[in-house]
Formats: C-alpha cells, sequence, structure tokens
C-alpha cells in the first residue's frame, strides 16, 4: 500500500514568487517552474511536537516577557481553528506567532524604526492545538508599522503565523490581518495574493463573544492546511 | 439555453489559508535568540538527530543567493530527514527511529554573512513510489544493509536527501528543495525525484560536495534562488 498523499496545492490562491510591487521578491523569485512532486514519504511526514517541547505561558504574550509590568496596547485575544480542506480539525500541531507592538516596532536587532521597544513586551508565542484543533493565543494588538519599498508604505497591523500540520508538504507561513484596517488594499504584500477571497479569510474577525468583559477583545482567525485523501491504494482511492 | 454552472455541483472543501512571506523579522518568532533576545525555555529546532542516532555524523553549509549574486542574510530553512536507516520521526515513517531523533531542525543564516550550516547525522535511503528494477538500485540496496531485510515494496530507494523549506523576506511562498550527496553517485542516479527533472543540467543543482574539515565530513549546498545554476525547486 502507497500512503495517502495531500491533495494537490492550489498556487492560484497563494502569492506566486515574482510581485513586483512587493519589491524583494524581484530578486528573490525562481524564474523556473517549480517541479510538480507527487507526495512520497518525504512529503507525507513531518515533525511532530508535545508539550514537552513548549511552556504552558508561551501562548499568553501579555505575560511571557514580562519585565515588572504588563504590556502597554490594546489587550487581544487571538482564536480559532486549524483545519485541513476537508474541514477536519488538525489536532496537535504547533502553531508559532510573531509581531510588533502596540507602536509597530519590532523586538529584533534589525528593527531600526524610531516608535519604542515595550519593556514587557517580546512579541512571540506558540502552542499547540487541542483534540479539535484549537488554539488561542493573548496579546498586545500590534500597530502599523513603515518600511521601505515605496517611498510611503505602511504594513497594516498583522501577527506573523507559522503552521505544521502533521506532513512537512502541509507547512505554512502566513500573516494575520485584523478586520476593517484601510491599510489593507493598499499593502503591496497582502496584495500579493490574487485572490480577493483569500485575503479576506486572512483577516481575522472580530468576535465579540469570545471576550472577556473588562480585560480583553477577541479576534477569529481560523487557519486552513492541506487536506488529504483517506487512503491510497496503487490505483484505486478508497473513502475520502 | 441557461448555462451550466461548472462549479455549482462540485464538492465543497475549504481553500487552503493564502501563503504570506515570513518577512524580516522571522527570527523573533522561530530564532528569538538570533533577534536578540531570551524568552523560551527552549528555542525548537537546533538539535535535529540528537546524541543516539546511528549513522555518520556530518555538517551542512552554505548560501542561499539571490538573482544578483549577493547572500539572502536574513533567510530561515527549516529541515526534514530520515535517519540513517531511512525512516522518518512519524507515524507514517516507515518504523521507530533512536530516542531524541527529530529529523527536524530549522536554521538561520548569520546575519553578517548569510552562512547557515547545521549538525546532523546522514540520512539514509528512503522508500519512493512505484518500483524500480534497474541494478543501479539493487546496488543502492546491497550498499546500504538496512534495506536488505525489507518486503520487495519497500525496497524501492529514494536516495539519501534531506529535505529543505526556504522561507525569507521577498518568498511569498516557503520554497521546497532537497539536498542530496555528491557520494552517492549511484543511488543519485536511480533516484526517481532527480530523474523527474528533465533537464539533467539542472539536477546537479541539488547535489552537495562533500569535504573534510578537520577529520569531519562537510557538505557544501549553496542555493541559488535566480538566475544562473537555480537551484530546482519543488511544488510537492
Amino acid at each position: 500500500m502507497t500512503p495517502a498523499e495531500y491533495y494537490q496545492r492550489d498556487r492560484r490562491i497563494h502569492p506566486p514568487a515574482l510581485t513586483p510591487d512587493y519589491k524583494t521578491s524581484v530578486a528573490r523569485s525562481p524564474r523556473f517552474s517549480l517541479i510538480s512532486l507527487q507526495g512520497s514519504m518525504s512529503e507525507i511526514t513531518g515533525p511532530t511536537f508535545g508539550h514537552g517541547d513548549i511552556s504552558p505561558i508561551d501562548n499568553d504574550l501579555i505575560k511571557n516577557y514580562v519585565h515588572g509590568g504588563d504590556p502597554i496596547g490594546e489587550r487581544i485575544i487571538v482564536h480559532g481553528r486549524v483545519l485541513d480542506e476537508n474541514a477536519r480539525p488538525v489536532p496537535n500541531t504547533l502553531v508559532e506567532v510573531w509581531q510588533a507592538n502596540a507602536g509597530g516596532r519590532y523586538r529584533h536587532k534589525k528593527d531600526s524604526y524610531l516608535a519604542p521597544i515595550d519593556p514587557n513586551f517580546g512579541g512571540c508565542g506558540r502552542t499547540i492545538t487541542d483534540a479539535d484543533g484549537y488554539y488561542f493565543f493573548r496579546t498586545i494588538k500590534p500597530g502599523a508599522y513603515p518600511w521601505r519599498n515605496w517611498v510611503n508604505n505602511w504594513r497594516p497591523a498583522h501577527i506573523h503565523v507559522s503552521v505544521f500540520g502533521h506532513a512537512f508538504c502541509q507547512r505554512l507561513i502566513t500573516q494575520l490581518y485584523f478586520e476593517g484596517d484601510p491599510l489593507i488594499p493598499l499593502c503591496p504584500i497582502v496584495q500579493t495574493v490574487p485572490d480577493a477571497q483569500a485575503i479576506d479569510r486572512l483577516t481575522a474577525k472580530l468576535d465579540m463573544n469570545a471576550g472577556v468583559p473588562l480585560d480583553s477583545i477577541a479576534y477569529r482567525f481560523d487557519i486552513v492546511l492541506r487536506g488529504r485523501r483517506s487512503t491510497m491504494f496503487e490505483n484505486r482511492l478508497e473513502g475520502n | 439555453m441557461t448555462p451550466v454552472d461548472a462549479r455549482a455541483n462540485r464538492p465543497q472543501y475549504l481553500p487552503e489559508s493564502a501563503s504570506q512571506t515570513a518577512g524580516p523579522y522571522v527570527h523573533i518568532g522561530l530564532a528569538p535568540g538570533a533577534a536578540g533576545f531570551q524568552i523560551f525555555d527552549r528555542e525548537l529546532g537546533w538539535d535535529i538527530a540528537g546524541p543516539n542516532a546511528a549513522g555518520e555524523r556530518i555538517r551542512v553549509e552554505g548560501l542561499v543567493i539571490d538573482g544578483t549574486g549577493s547572500p539572502v542574510k536574513d533567510v530561515l530553512i527549516e529541515i526534514w530527514q530520515a535517519n540513517a536507516a531511512g525512516l522518518y520521526a512519524h507515524p507514517e515513517g516507515g518504523g521507530a527511529v533512536e530516542d531524541g531523533f527529530r529529523g527536524w531542525g530549522r536554521v538561520i543564516t548569520d546575519f553578517e554573512t548569510g552562512e547557515w550550516g547545521f549538525d546532523t547525522v546522514k540520512p539514509g535511503p528512503v522508500r519512493a513510489r512505484g518500483r524500480m528494477a534497474s541494478g543501479v538500485a539493487q546496488r543502492v540496496r546491497d550498499s546500504h544493509p538496512d534495506w536488505q531485510g525489507r518486503a520487495a515494496e519497500d525496497n524501492v530507494p529514494m536516495a539519501p536527501h534531506l529535505n529543505l523549506w526556504i522561507v525569507a523576506r521577498g518568498i511569498n511562498i516557503g520554497l521546497n528543495t532537497r539536498m542530496y550527496f555528491d557520494d552517492e553517485a549511484a543511488a543519485n542516479a536511480a533516484d526517481p525525484v532527480l530523474n523527474l527533472i528533465e533537464w539533467e543540467r539542472r539536477r546537479a543543482t541539488l547535489i552537495a560536495k562533500r569535504t573534510v574539515r578537520d577529520g569531519r565530513p562537510v557538505y557544501r549546498f549553496d542555493i541559488r534562488l535566480q538566475g544562473e545554476d537555480e537551484t530546482v525547486f519543488f511544488d510537492v
């Protein structure tokens, strides 16, 4: 029996490699076509992570870098499910996030933006989805920040999200945007995504029901990874 | 006559979330020590093989080079590999691996030079799709004792390789490639993935060069994102 493969990735909903309005892509995009592979053992397997790999506080960005106080900014909960294309939950998978602080400044030695560092905010977190594929983070809503692309480009508020799934071919890094942000349609990085609905799916929705009164407001962000056939024999599809 | 909407009766699937670049500050999330601060008790991805893994201990080094010939100094690379017996550390990976063998790692480039490198064990050949009856494949099996006892269907090796996934600012969707070993010429010649690449000259872009430094094997693997000798990237 040959192990089941993952569905072919629909590259029309992903950004192409070459997107000249995002200038850095010009010299960092392959000119030749990708060589398409059917999934082998090398692609359908991938790393596994357990709770021994992380600490319980790692998903609380309000508390995981405190140095004598709480970070300044809008306290938010970001939550959702990791699903596959079959709408099945992806349990026990590692989700990692990183972001700027409320002023749009990253705690990174290469970020020289004049907005100050927040002494109580690191800006990264990680968690493992539960049996239903559910995850959540508590954090500060990041600020927009300028970047050198066109003379006056500003990134919308965003959180970078990295997800593993259960196979190396499911590996995905994306960015979470916030509902209603007027910078979204202006951003050359967002607009590398050719499909407007795909951009909408990268936009977390305000979720009042999940907020904590007098504490935090909430945003909902579901992540969809590639789906997989149930079982595949040499020439016969079995179930799905 | 009413036109038929070809999509109307299609089964519904959720569309995959669209990729976005990892951006210039990927280290904050995935390698915060390199970004300049200590936050997690334990960063992930710095020990690929662990202390108990069998096989030859090797180092792999290289540069990622852009279309202008300049090193990319803000790249992050993830590695996924089998152990020396060709087994992946995964429930479907073919069998049990050594305690502590993760088979996965991540490395970043030096911010000044763009050089990256990691220590691991050399993987063994891995089961591939379909059958390959050539004498070359037989020689591969003969030279790797772990494969001799396998069922016939399993005896269809892919040459030893590392799977690499490359993200960085300017890369909109992670680039998948493979690194093969130049001292596995016979296995490489029979490898079903290398043989998918129609342009034989391009296959060489996936083959790392072995040298020995201080008595230890080092494989050099430069990745060219664009232009002359552009590395082969895969849609996996």
